[in-house]
């Protein structure tokens, strides 16, 4: 190492003398390439070879039938049809709570909330919010919605308990794209004879639509992959049918996951590495929608 | 030079020709603050119509603050407030009880930098007054070609009005902003640097614009180029450190300053 330095340093004097230097010659900048690109290949490599082992197991099972069907005392048979739907009903769920209180909340503390000790202490409050462990929410939730507010076991507890967990990210990201907003554009917009609401809903908003979209995707598929809250609040480990109502019982796929790994037989293994399979390729989807949405965006504002 | 508006640019000695000199807006004992601080100590002066006020003076010295206190804008910025009168049409608009949305409507402002809304076309721009304040206008097109030729942009976009309003050029864009403002019919139209972002060819464009636009509105401009004002204003007024030190027509002011610091600033010996 210090060996490499030294010469780079006198290749570097070298290069000042002469235009071109060897390319055999290592230098700093090289060590710190390869470092940096260790960093990076090695996680990749860890998660292909996690994502192509459960792949090889989950395969026989990854079929249509293995969508379509209910669980089953037979591994064989069984599917992840109530999981996979329950797992829609919390993400459009959650995402229609946590939505509009997240930009909600943030649009007040960026834009209306005077700078104080109070709102110092809610900002700092909810920057601490999102380091919580997701467990505590449920047992939260647990409290509050299941029992306090009567929801019982519903999906919309769980919706409600999921939306609690996202909204300080949520909240977090929507402020950071409202500062993108140049100061000179709410400045023209008010000069321009618009009241606040008006510059906030026709510039301020349109402009940090982007932005608002990828924090909310984000934490969506984030969401998707919960597990702890939901058991908490009562999740199902056995669901026989799809939830029809806000108020009917529901299960996940991750709490499906969950299931069928913690059983003895090695079948049921197979669905669980199927069912995550189907997980990961639902949350890669919504990323990728995040991406796609952003760019229609970004290419609608720059025509 | 094709806009519809064309006159005669006005020569230096041919300036006090033409309608009764009035005020249309008369700023008096105006202090602005930021926090404790004073940015104006104490303002008194007239803005006549129909024609071009410079406000001159080196940074700092209260310029920018003086025209965001005319459409009260500058109360907006956190810690800042605003204790005097300023009168439109005899009326002050810091009565209480007075919408400074409704001043805003009234008087007009362009800024430093071109800052056309970037998620919006050159049409959407210049509608965006209109669009912003939730009113529909009667002929859209009819509004647009009007704003747009007053600004003297017409030509130069009359075959792109759906491209984006930051796919044109700085002086361009500028003077989209104008048209932007031009298409609320202000009363009175302040100008805050408006030439400090742009090139000599495109800053001759805005001034020749002034002239041009000089008839129809009561014009504040800020400048630190005192060639500019000598160029555009009727009359100038020369702001230090938050205070007015001497306010003539344009011609007197540079010629005859009658205060040592005006003279002192205008040949350069400081700012």
């Amino acid at each position: 190492m210090t060996m490499s330095v030294s010469r780079s340093a006198v290749m570097a004097r070298a290069a000042t003398l002469r235009p071109t230097r060897p390319s055999f010659a290592w230098t700093g900048e090289d060590s710190l390439r390869v470092a940096c690109a260790t960093a990076l290949m090695l996680p990749l490599l860890l998660l292909a070879v996690f994502f192509g082992a459960a792949l090889l197991d989950a395969w026989p099972r990854l079929n249509l039938t293995f969508l379509t069907s209910m669980p089953s005392r037979v591994a064989e048979d069984a599917g992840i049809l109530p999981a996979l739907a329950g797992t829609a009903w919390l993400l459009v769920l959650t995402a229609l709570l946590a939505i509009p209180l997240g930009v909600g909340a943030a649009v007040y503390l960026e834009e209306y909330a005077r700078p104080g000790r109070m709102t110092r202490l809610i900002e700092v409050n909810i920057s601490n919010l999102a380091g919580v462990p997701s467990i505590i929410y449920g047992l939260l939730a647990l409290e509050v919605f299941v029992r306090a507010a009567g929801m019982g076991r519903s999906v919309l507890a769980g919706a409600c308990t999921l939306a609690l967990l996202l909204l300080p990210v949520v909240i977090t990201a929507t402020r950071e794209a409202l500062r993108t907003v140049p100061t000179t554009l709410r400045e023209a917009a008010l000069g321009l004879g618009a009241e606040r609401w008006q510059v906030m809903w026709r510039v301020v908003l349109p402009m940090s639509l982007p932005g608002i979209i990828t924090g909310v995707v984000l934490s969506l598929s984030r969401a998707v992959g919960e597990t702890a809250p939901l058991i908490m609040v009562g999740a199902l480990g056995y669901v026989a049918f799809v939830p029809t109502s806000v108020q009917s019982a529901f299960t996940a796929l991750p709490i499906q996951i969950f299931n069928w790994i913690s059983r003895p037989q090695a079948a049921f293994h197979s669905n669980a590495a199927a069912a995550m399979v189907v997980l990961l390729l639902l949350m890669l989807a919504l990323n990728a929608l995040a991406m796609l949405v952003r760019r229609r965006v970004q290419r609608a504002a720059a025509h | 030079m094709t806009s519809m508006m064309s006159i005669p640019i006005p020569t230096t000695q041919a300036r006090n020709e033409s309608s009764p000199v009035e005020e249309k807006m008369q700023v008096a004992g105006l202090k602005a603050f930021f926090g404790a601080n004073a940015a104006l100590k104490g303002i008194t002066l007239p803005l006549l119509r129909n024609r071009v006020t410079a406000i001159i003076g080196p940074s700092g010295c209260g310029k920018s603050t003086l025209v965001r206190c005319l459409n009260r804008l500058h109360e907006l910025t956190p810690g800042a407030s605003v204790q005097g009168r300023v009168l439109l049409d005899g009326e002050d608009i810091y009565a209480p009880g007075v919408n400074p949305v409704m001043v805003r409507r009234r008087v007009g402002m362009v800024f430093q930098r071109p800052n056309p809304f970037p998620t919006m076309s050159i049409r959407e721009n210049v509608l965006a007054g209109p669009r912003l304040q939730g009113v529909v206008p009667d002929e859209p097109e009819a509004l647009v070609e009007r704003a747009l030729r007053q600004a003297a942009l017409w030509e130069e976009v009359k075959d792109r009005l759906d491209l984006s309003g930051v796919s044109l050029s700085g002086g361009q864009q500028q003077r989209l902003c104008i048209a932007r403002a031009l298409a609320l019919r202000p009363e009175v139209l302040l100008m805050d640097e408006p030439c400090s972002a742009l090139d000599p060819v495109a800053t001759a464009r805005i001034e020749e614009l002034i002239h041009e636009l000089r008839p129809h509105y009561t014009i504040v401009i800020v400048t630190h180029n005192m060639q500019q004002a000598a160029r555009v204003a009727d009359y100038t007024a020369f702001f230090l450190m938050g205070e007015l030190i001497e306010y003539s027509a344009t011609d007197t002011l540079f010629m005859k300053p009658t205060d040592r610091r005006t003279e002192d600033y205008i040949t350069g010996r400081f700012g």
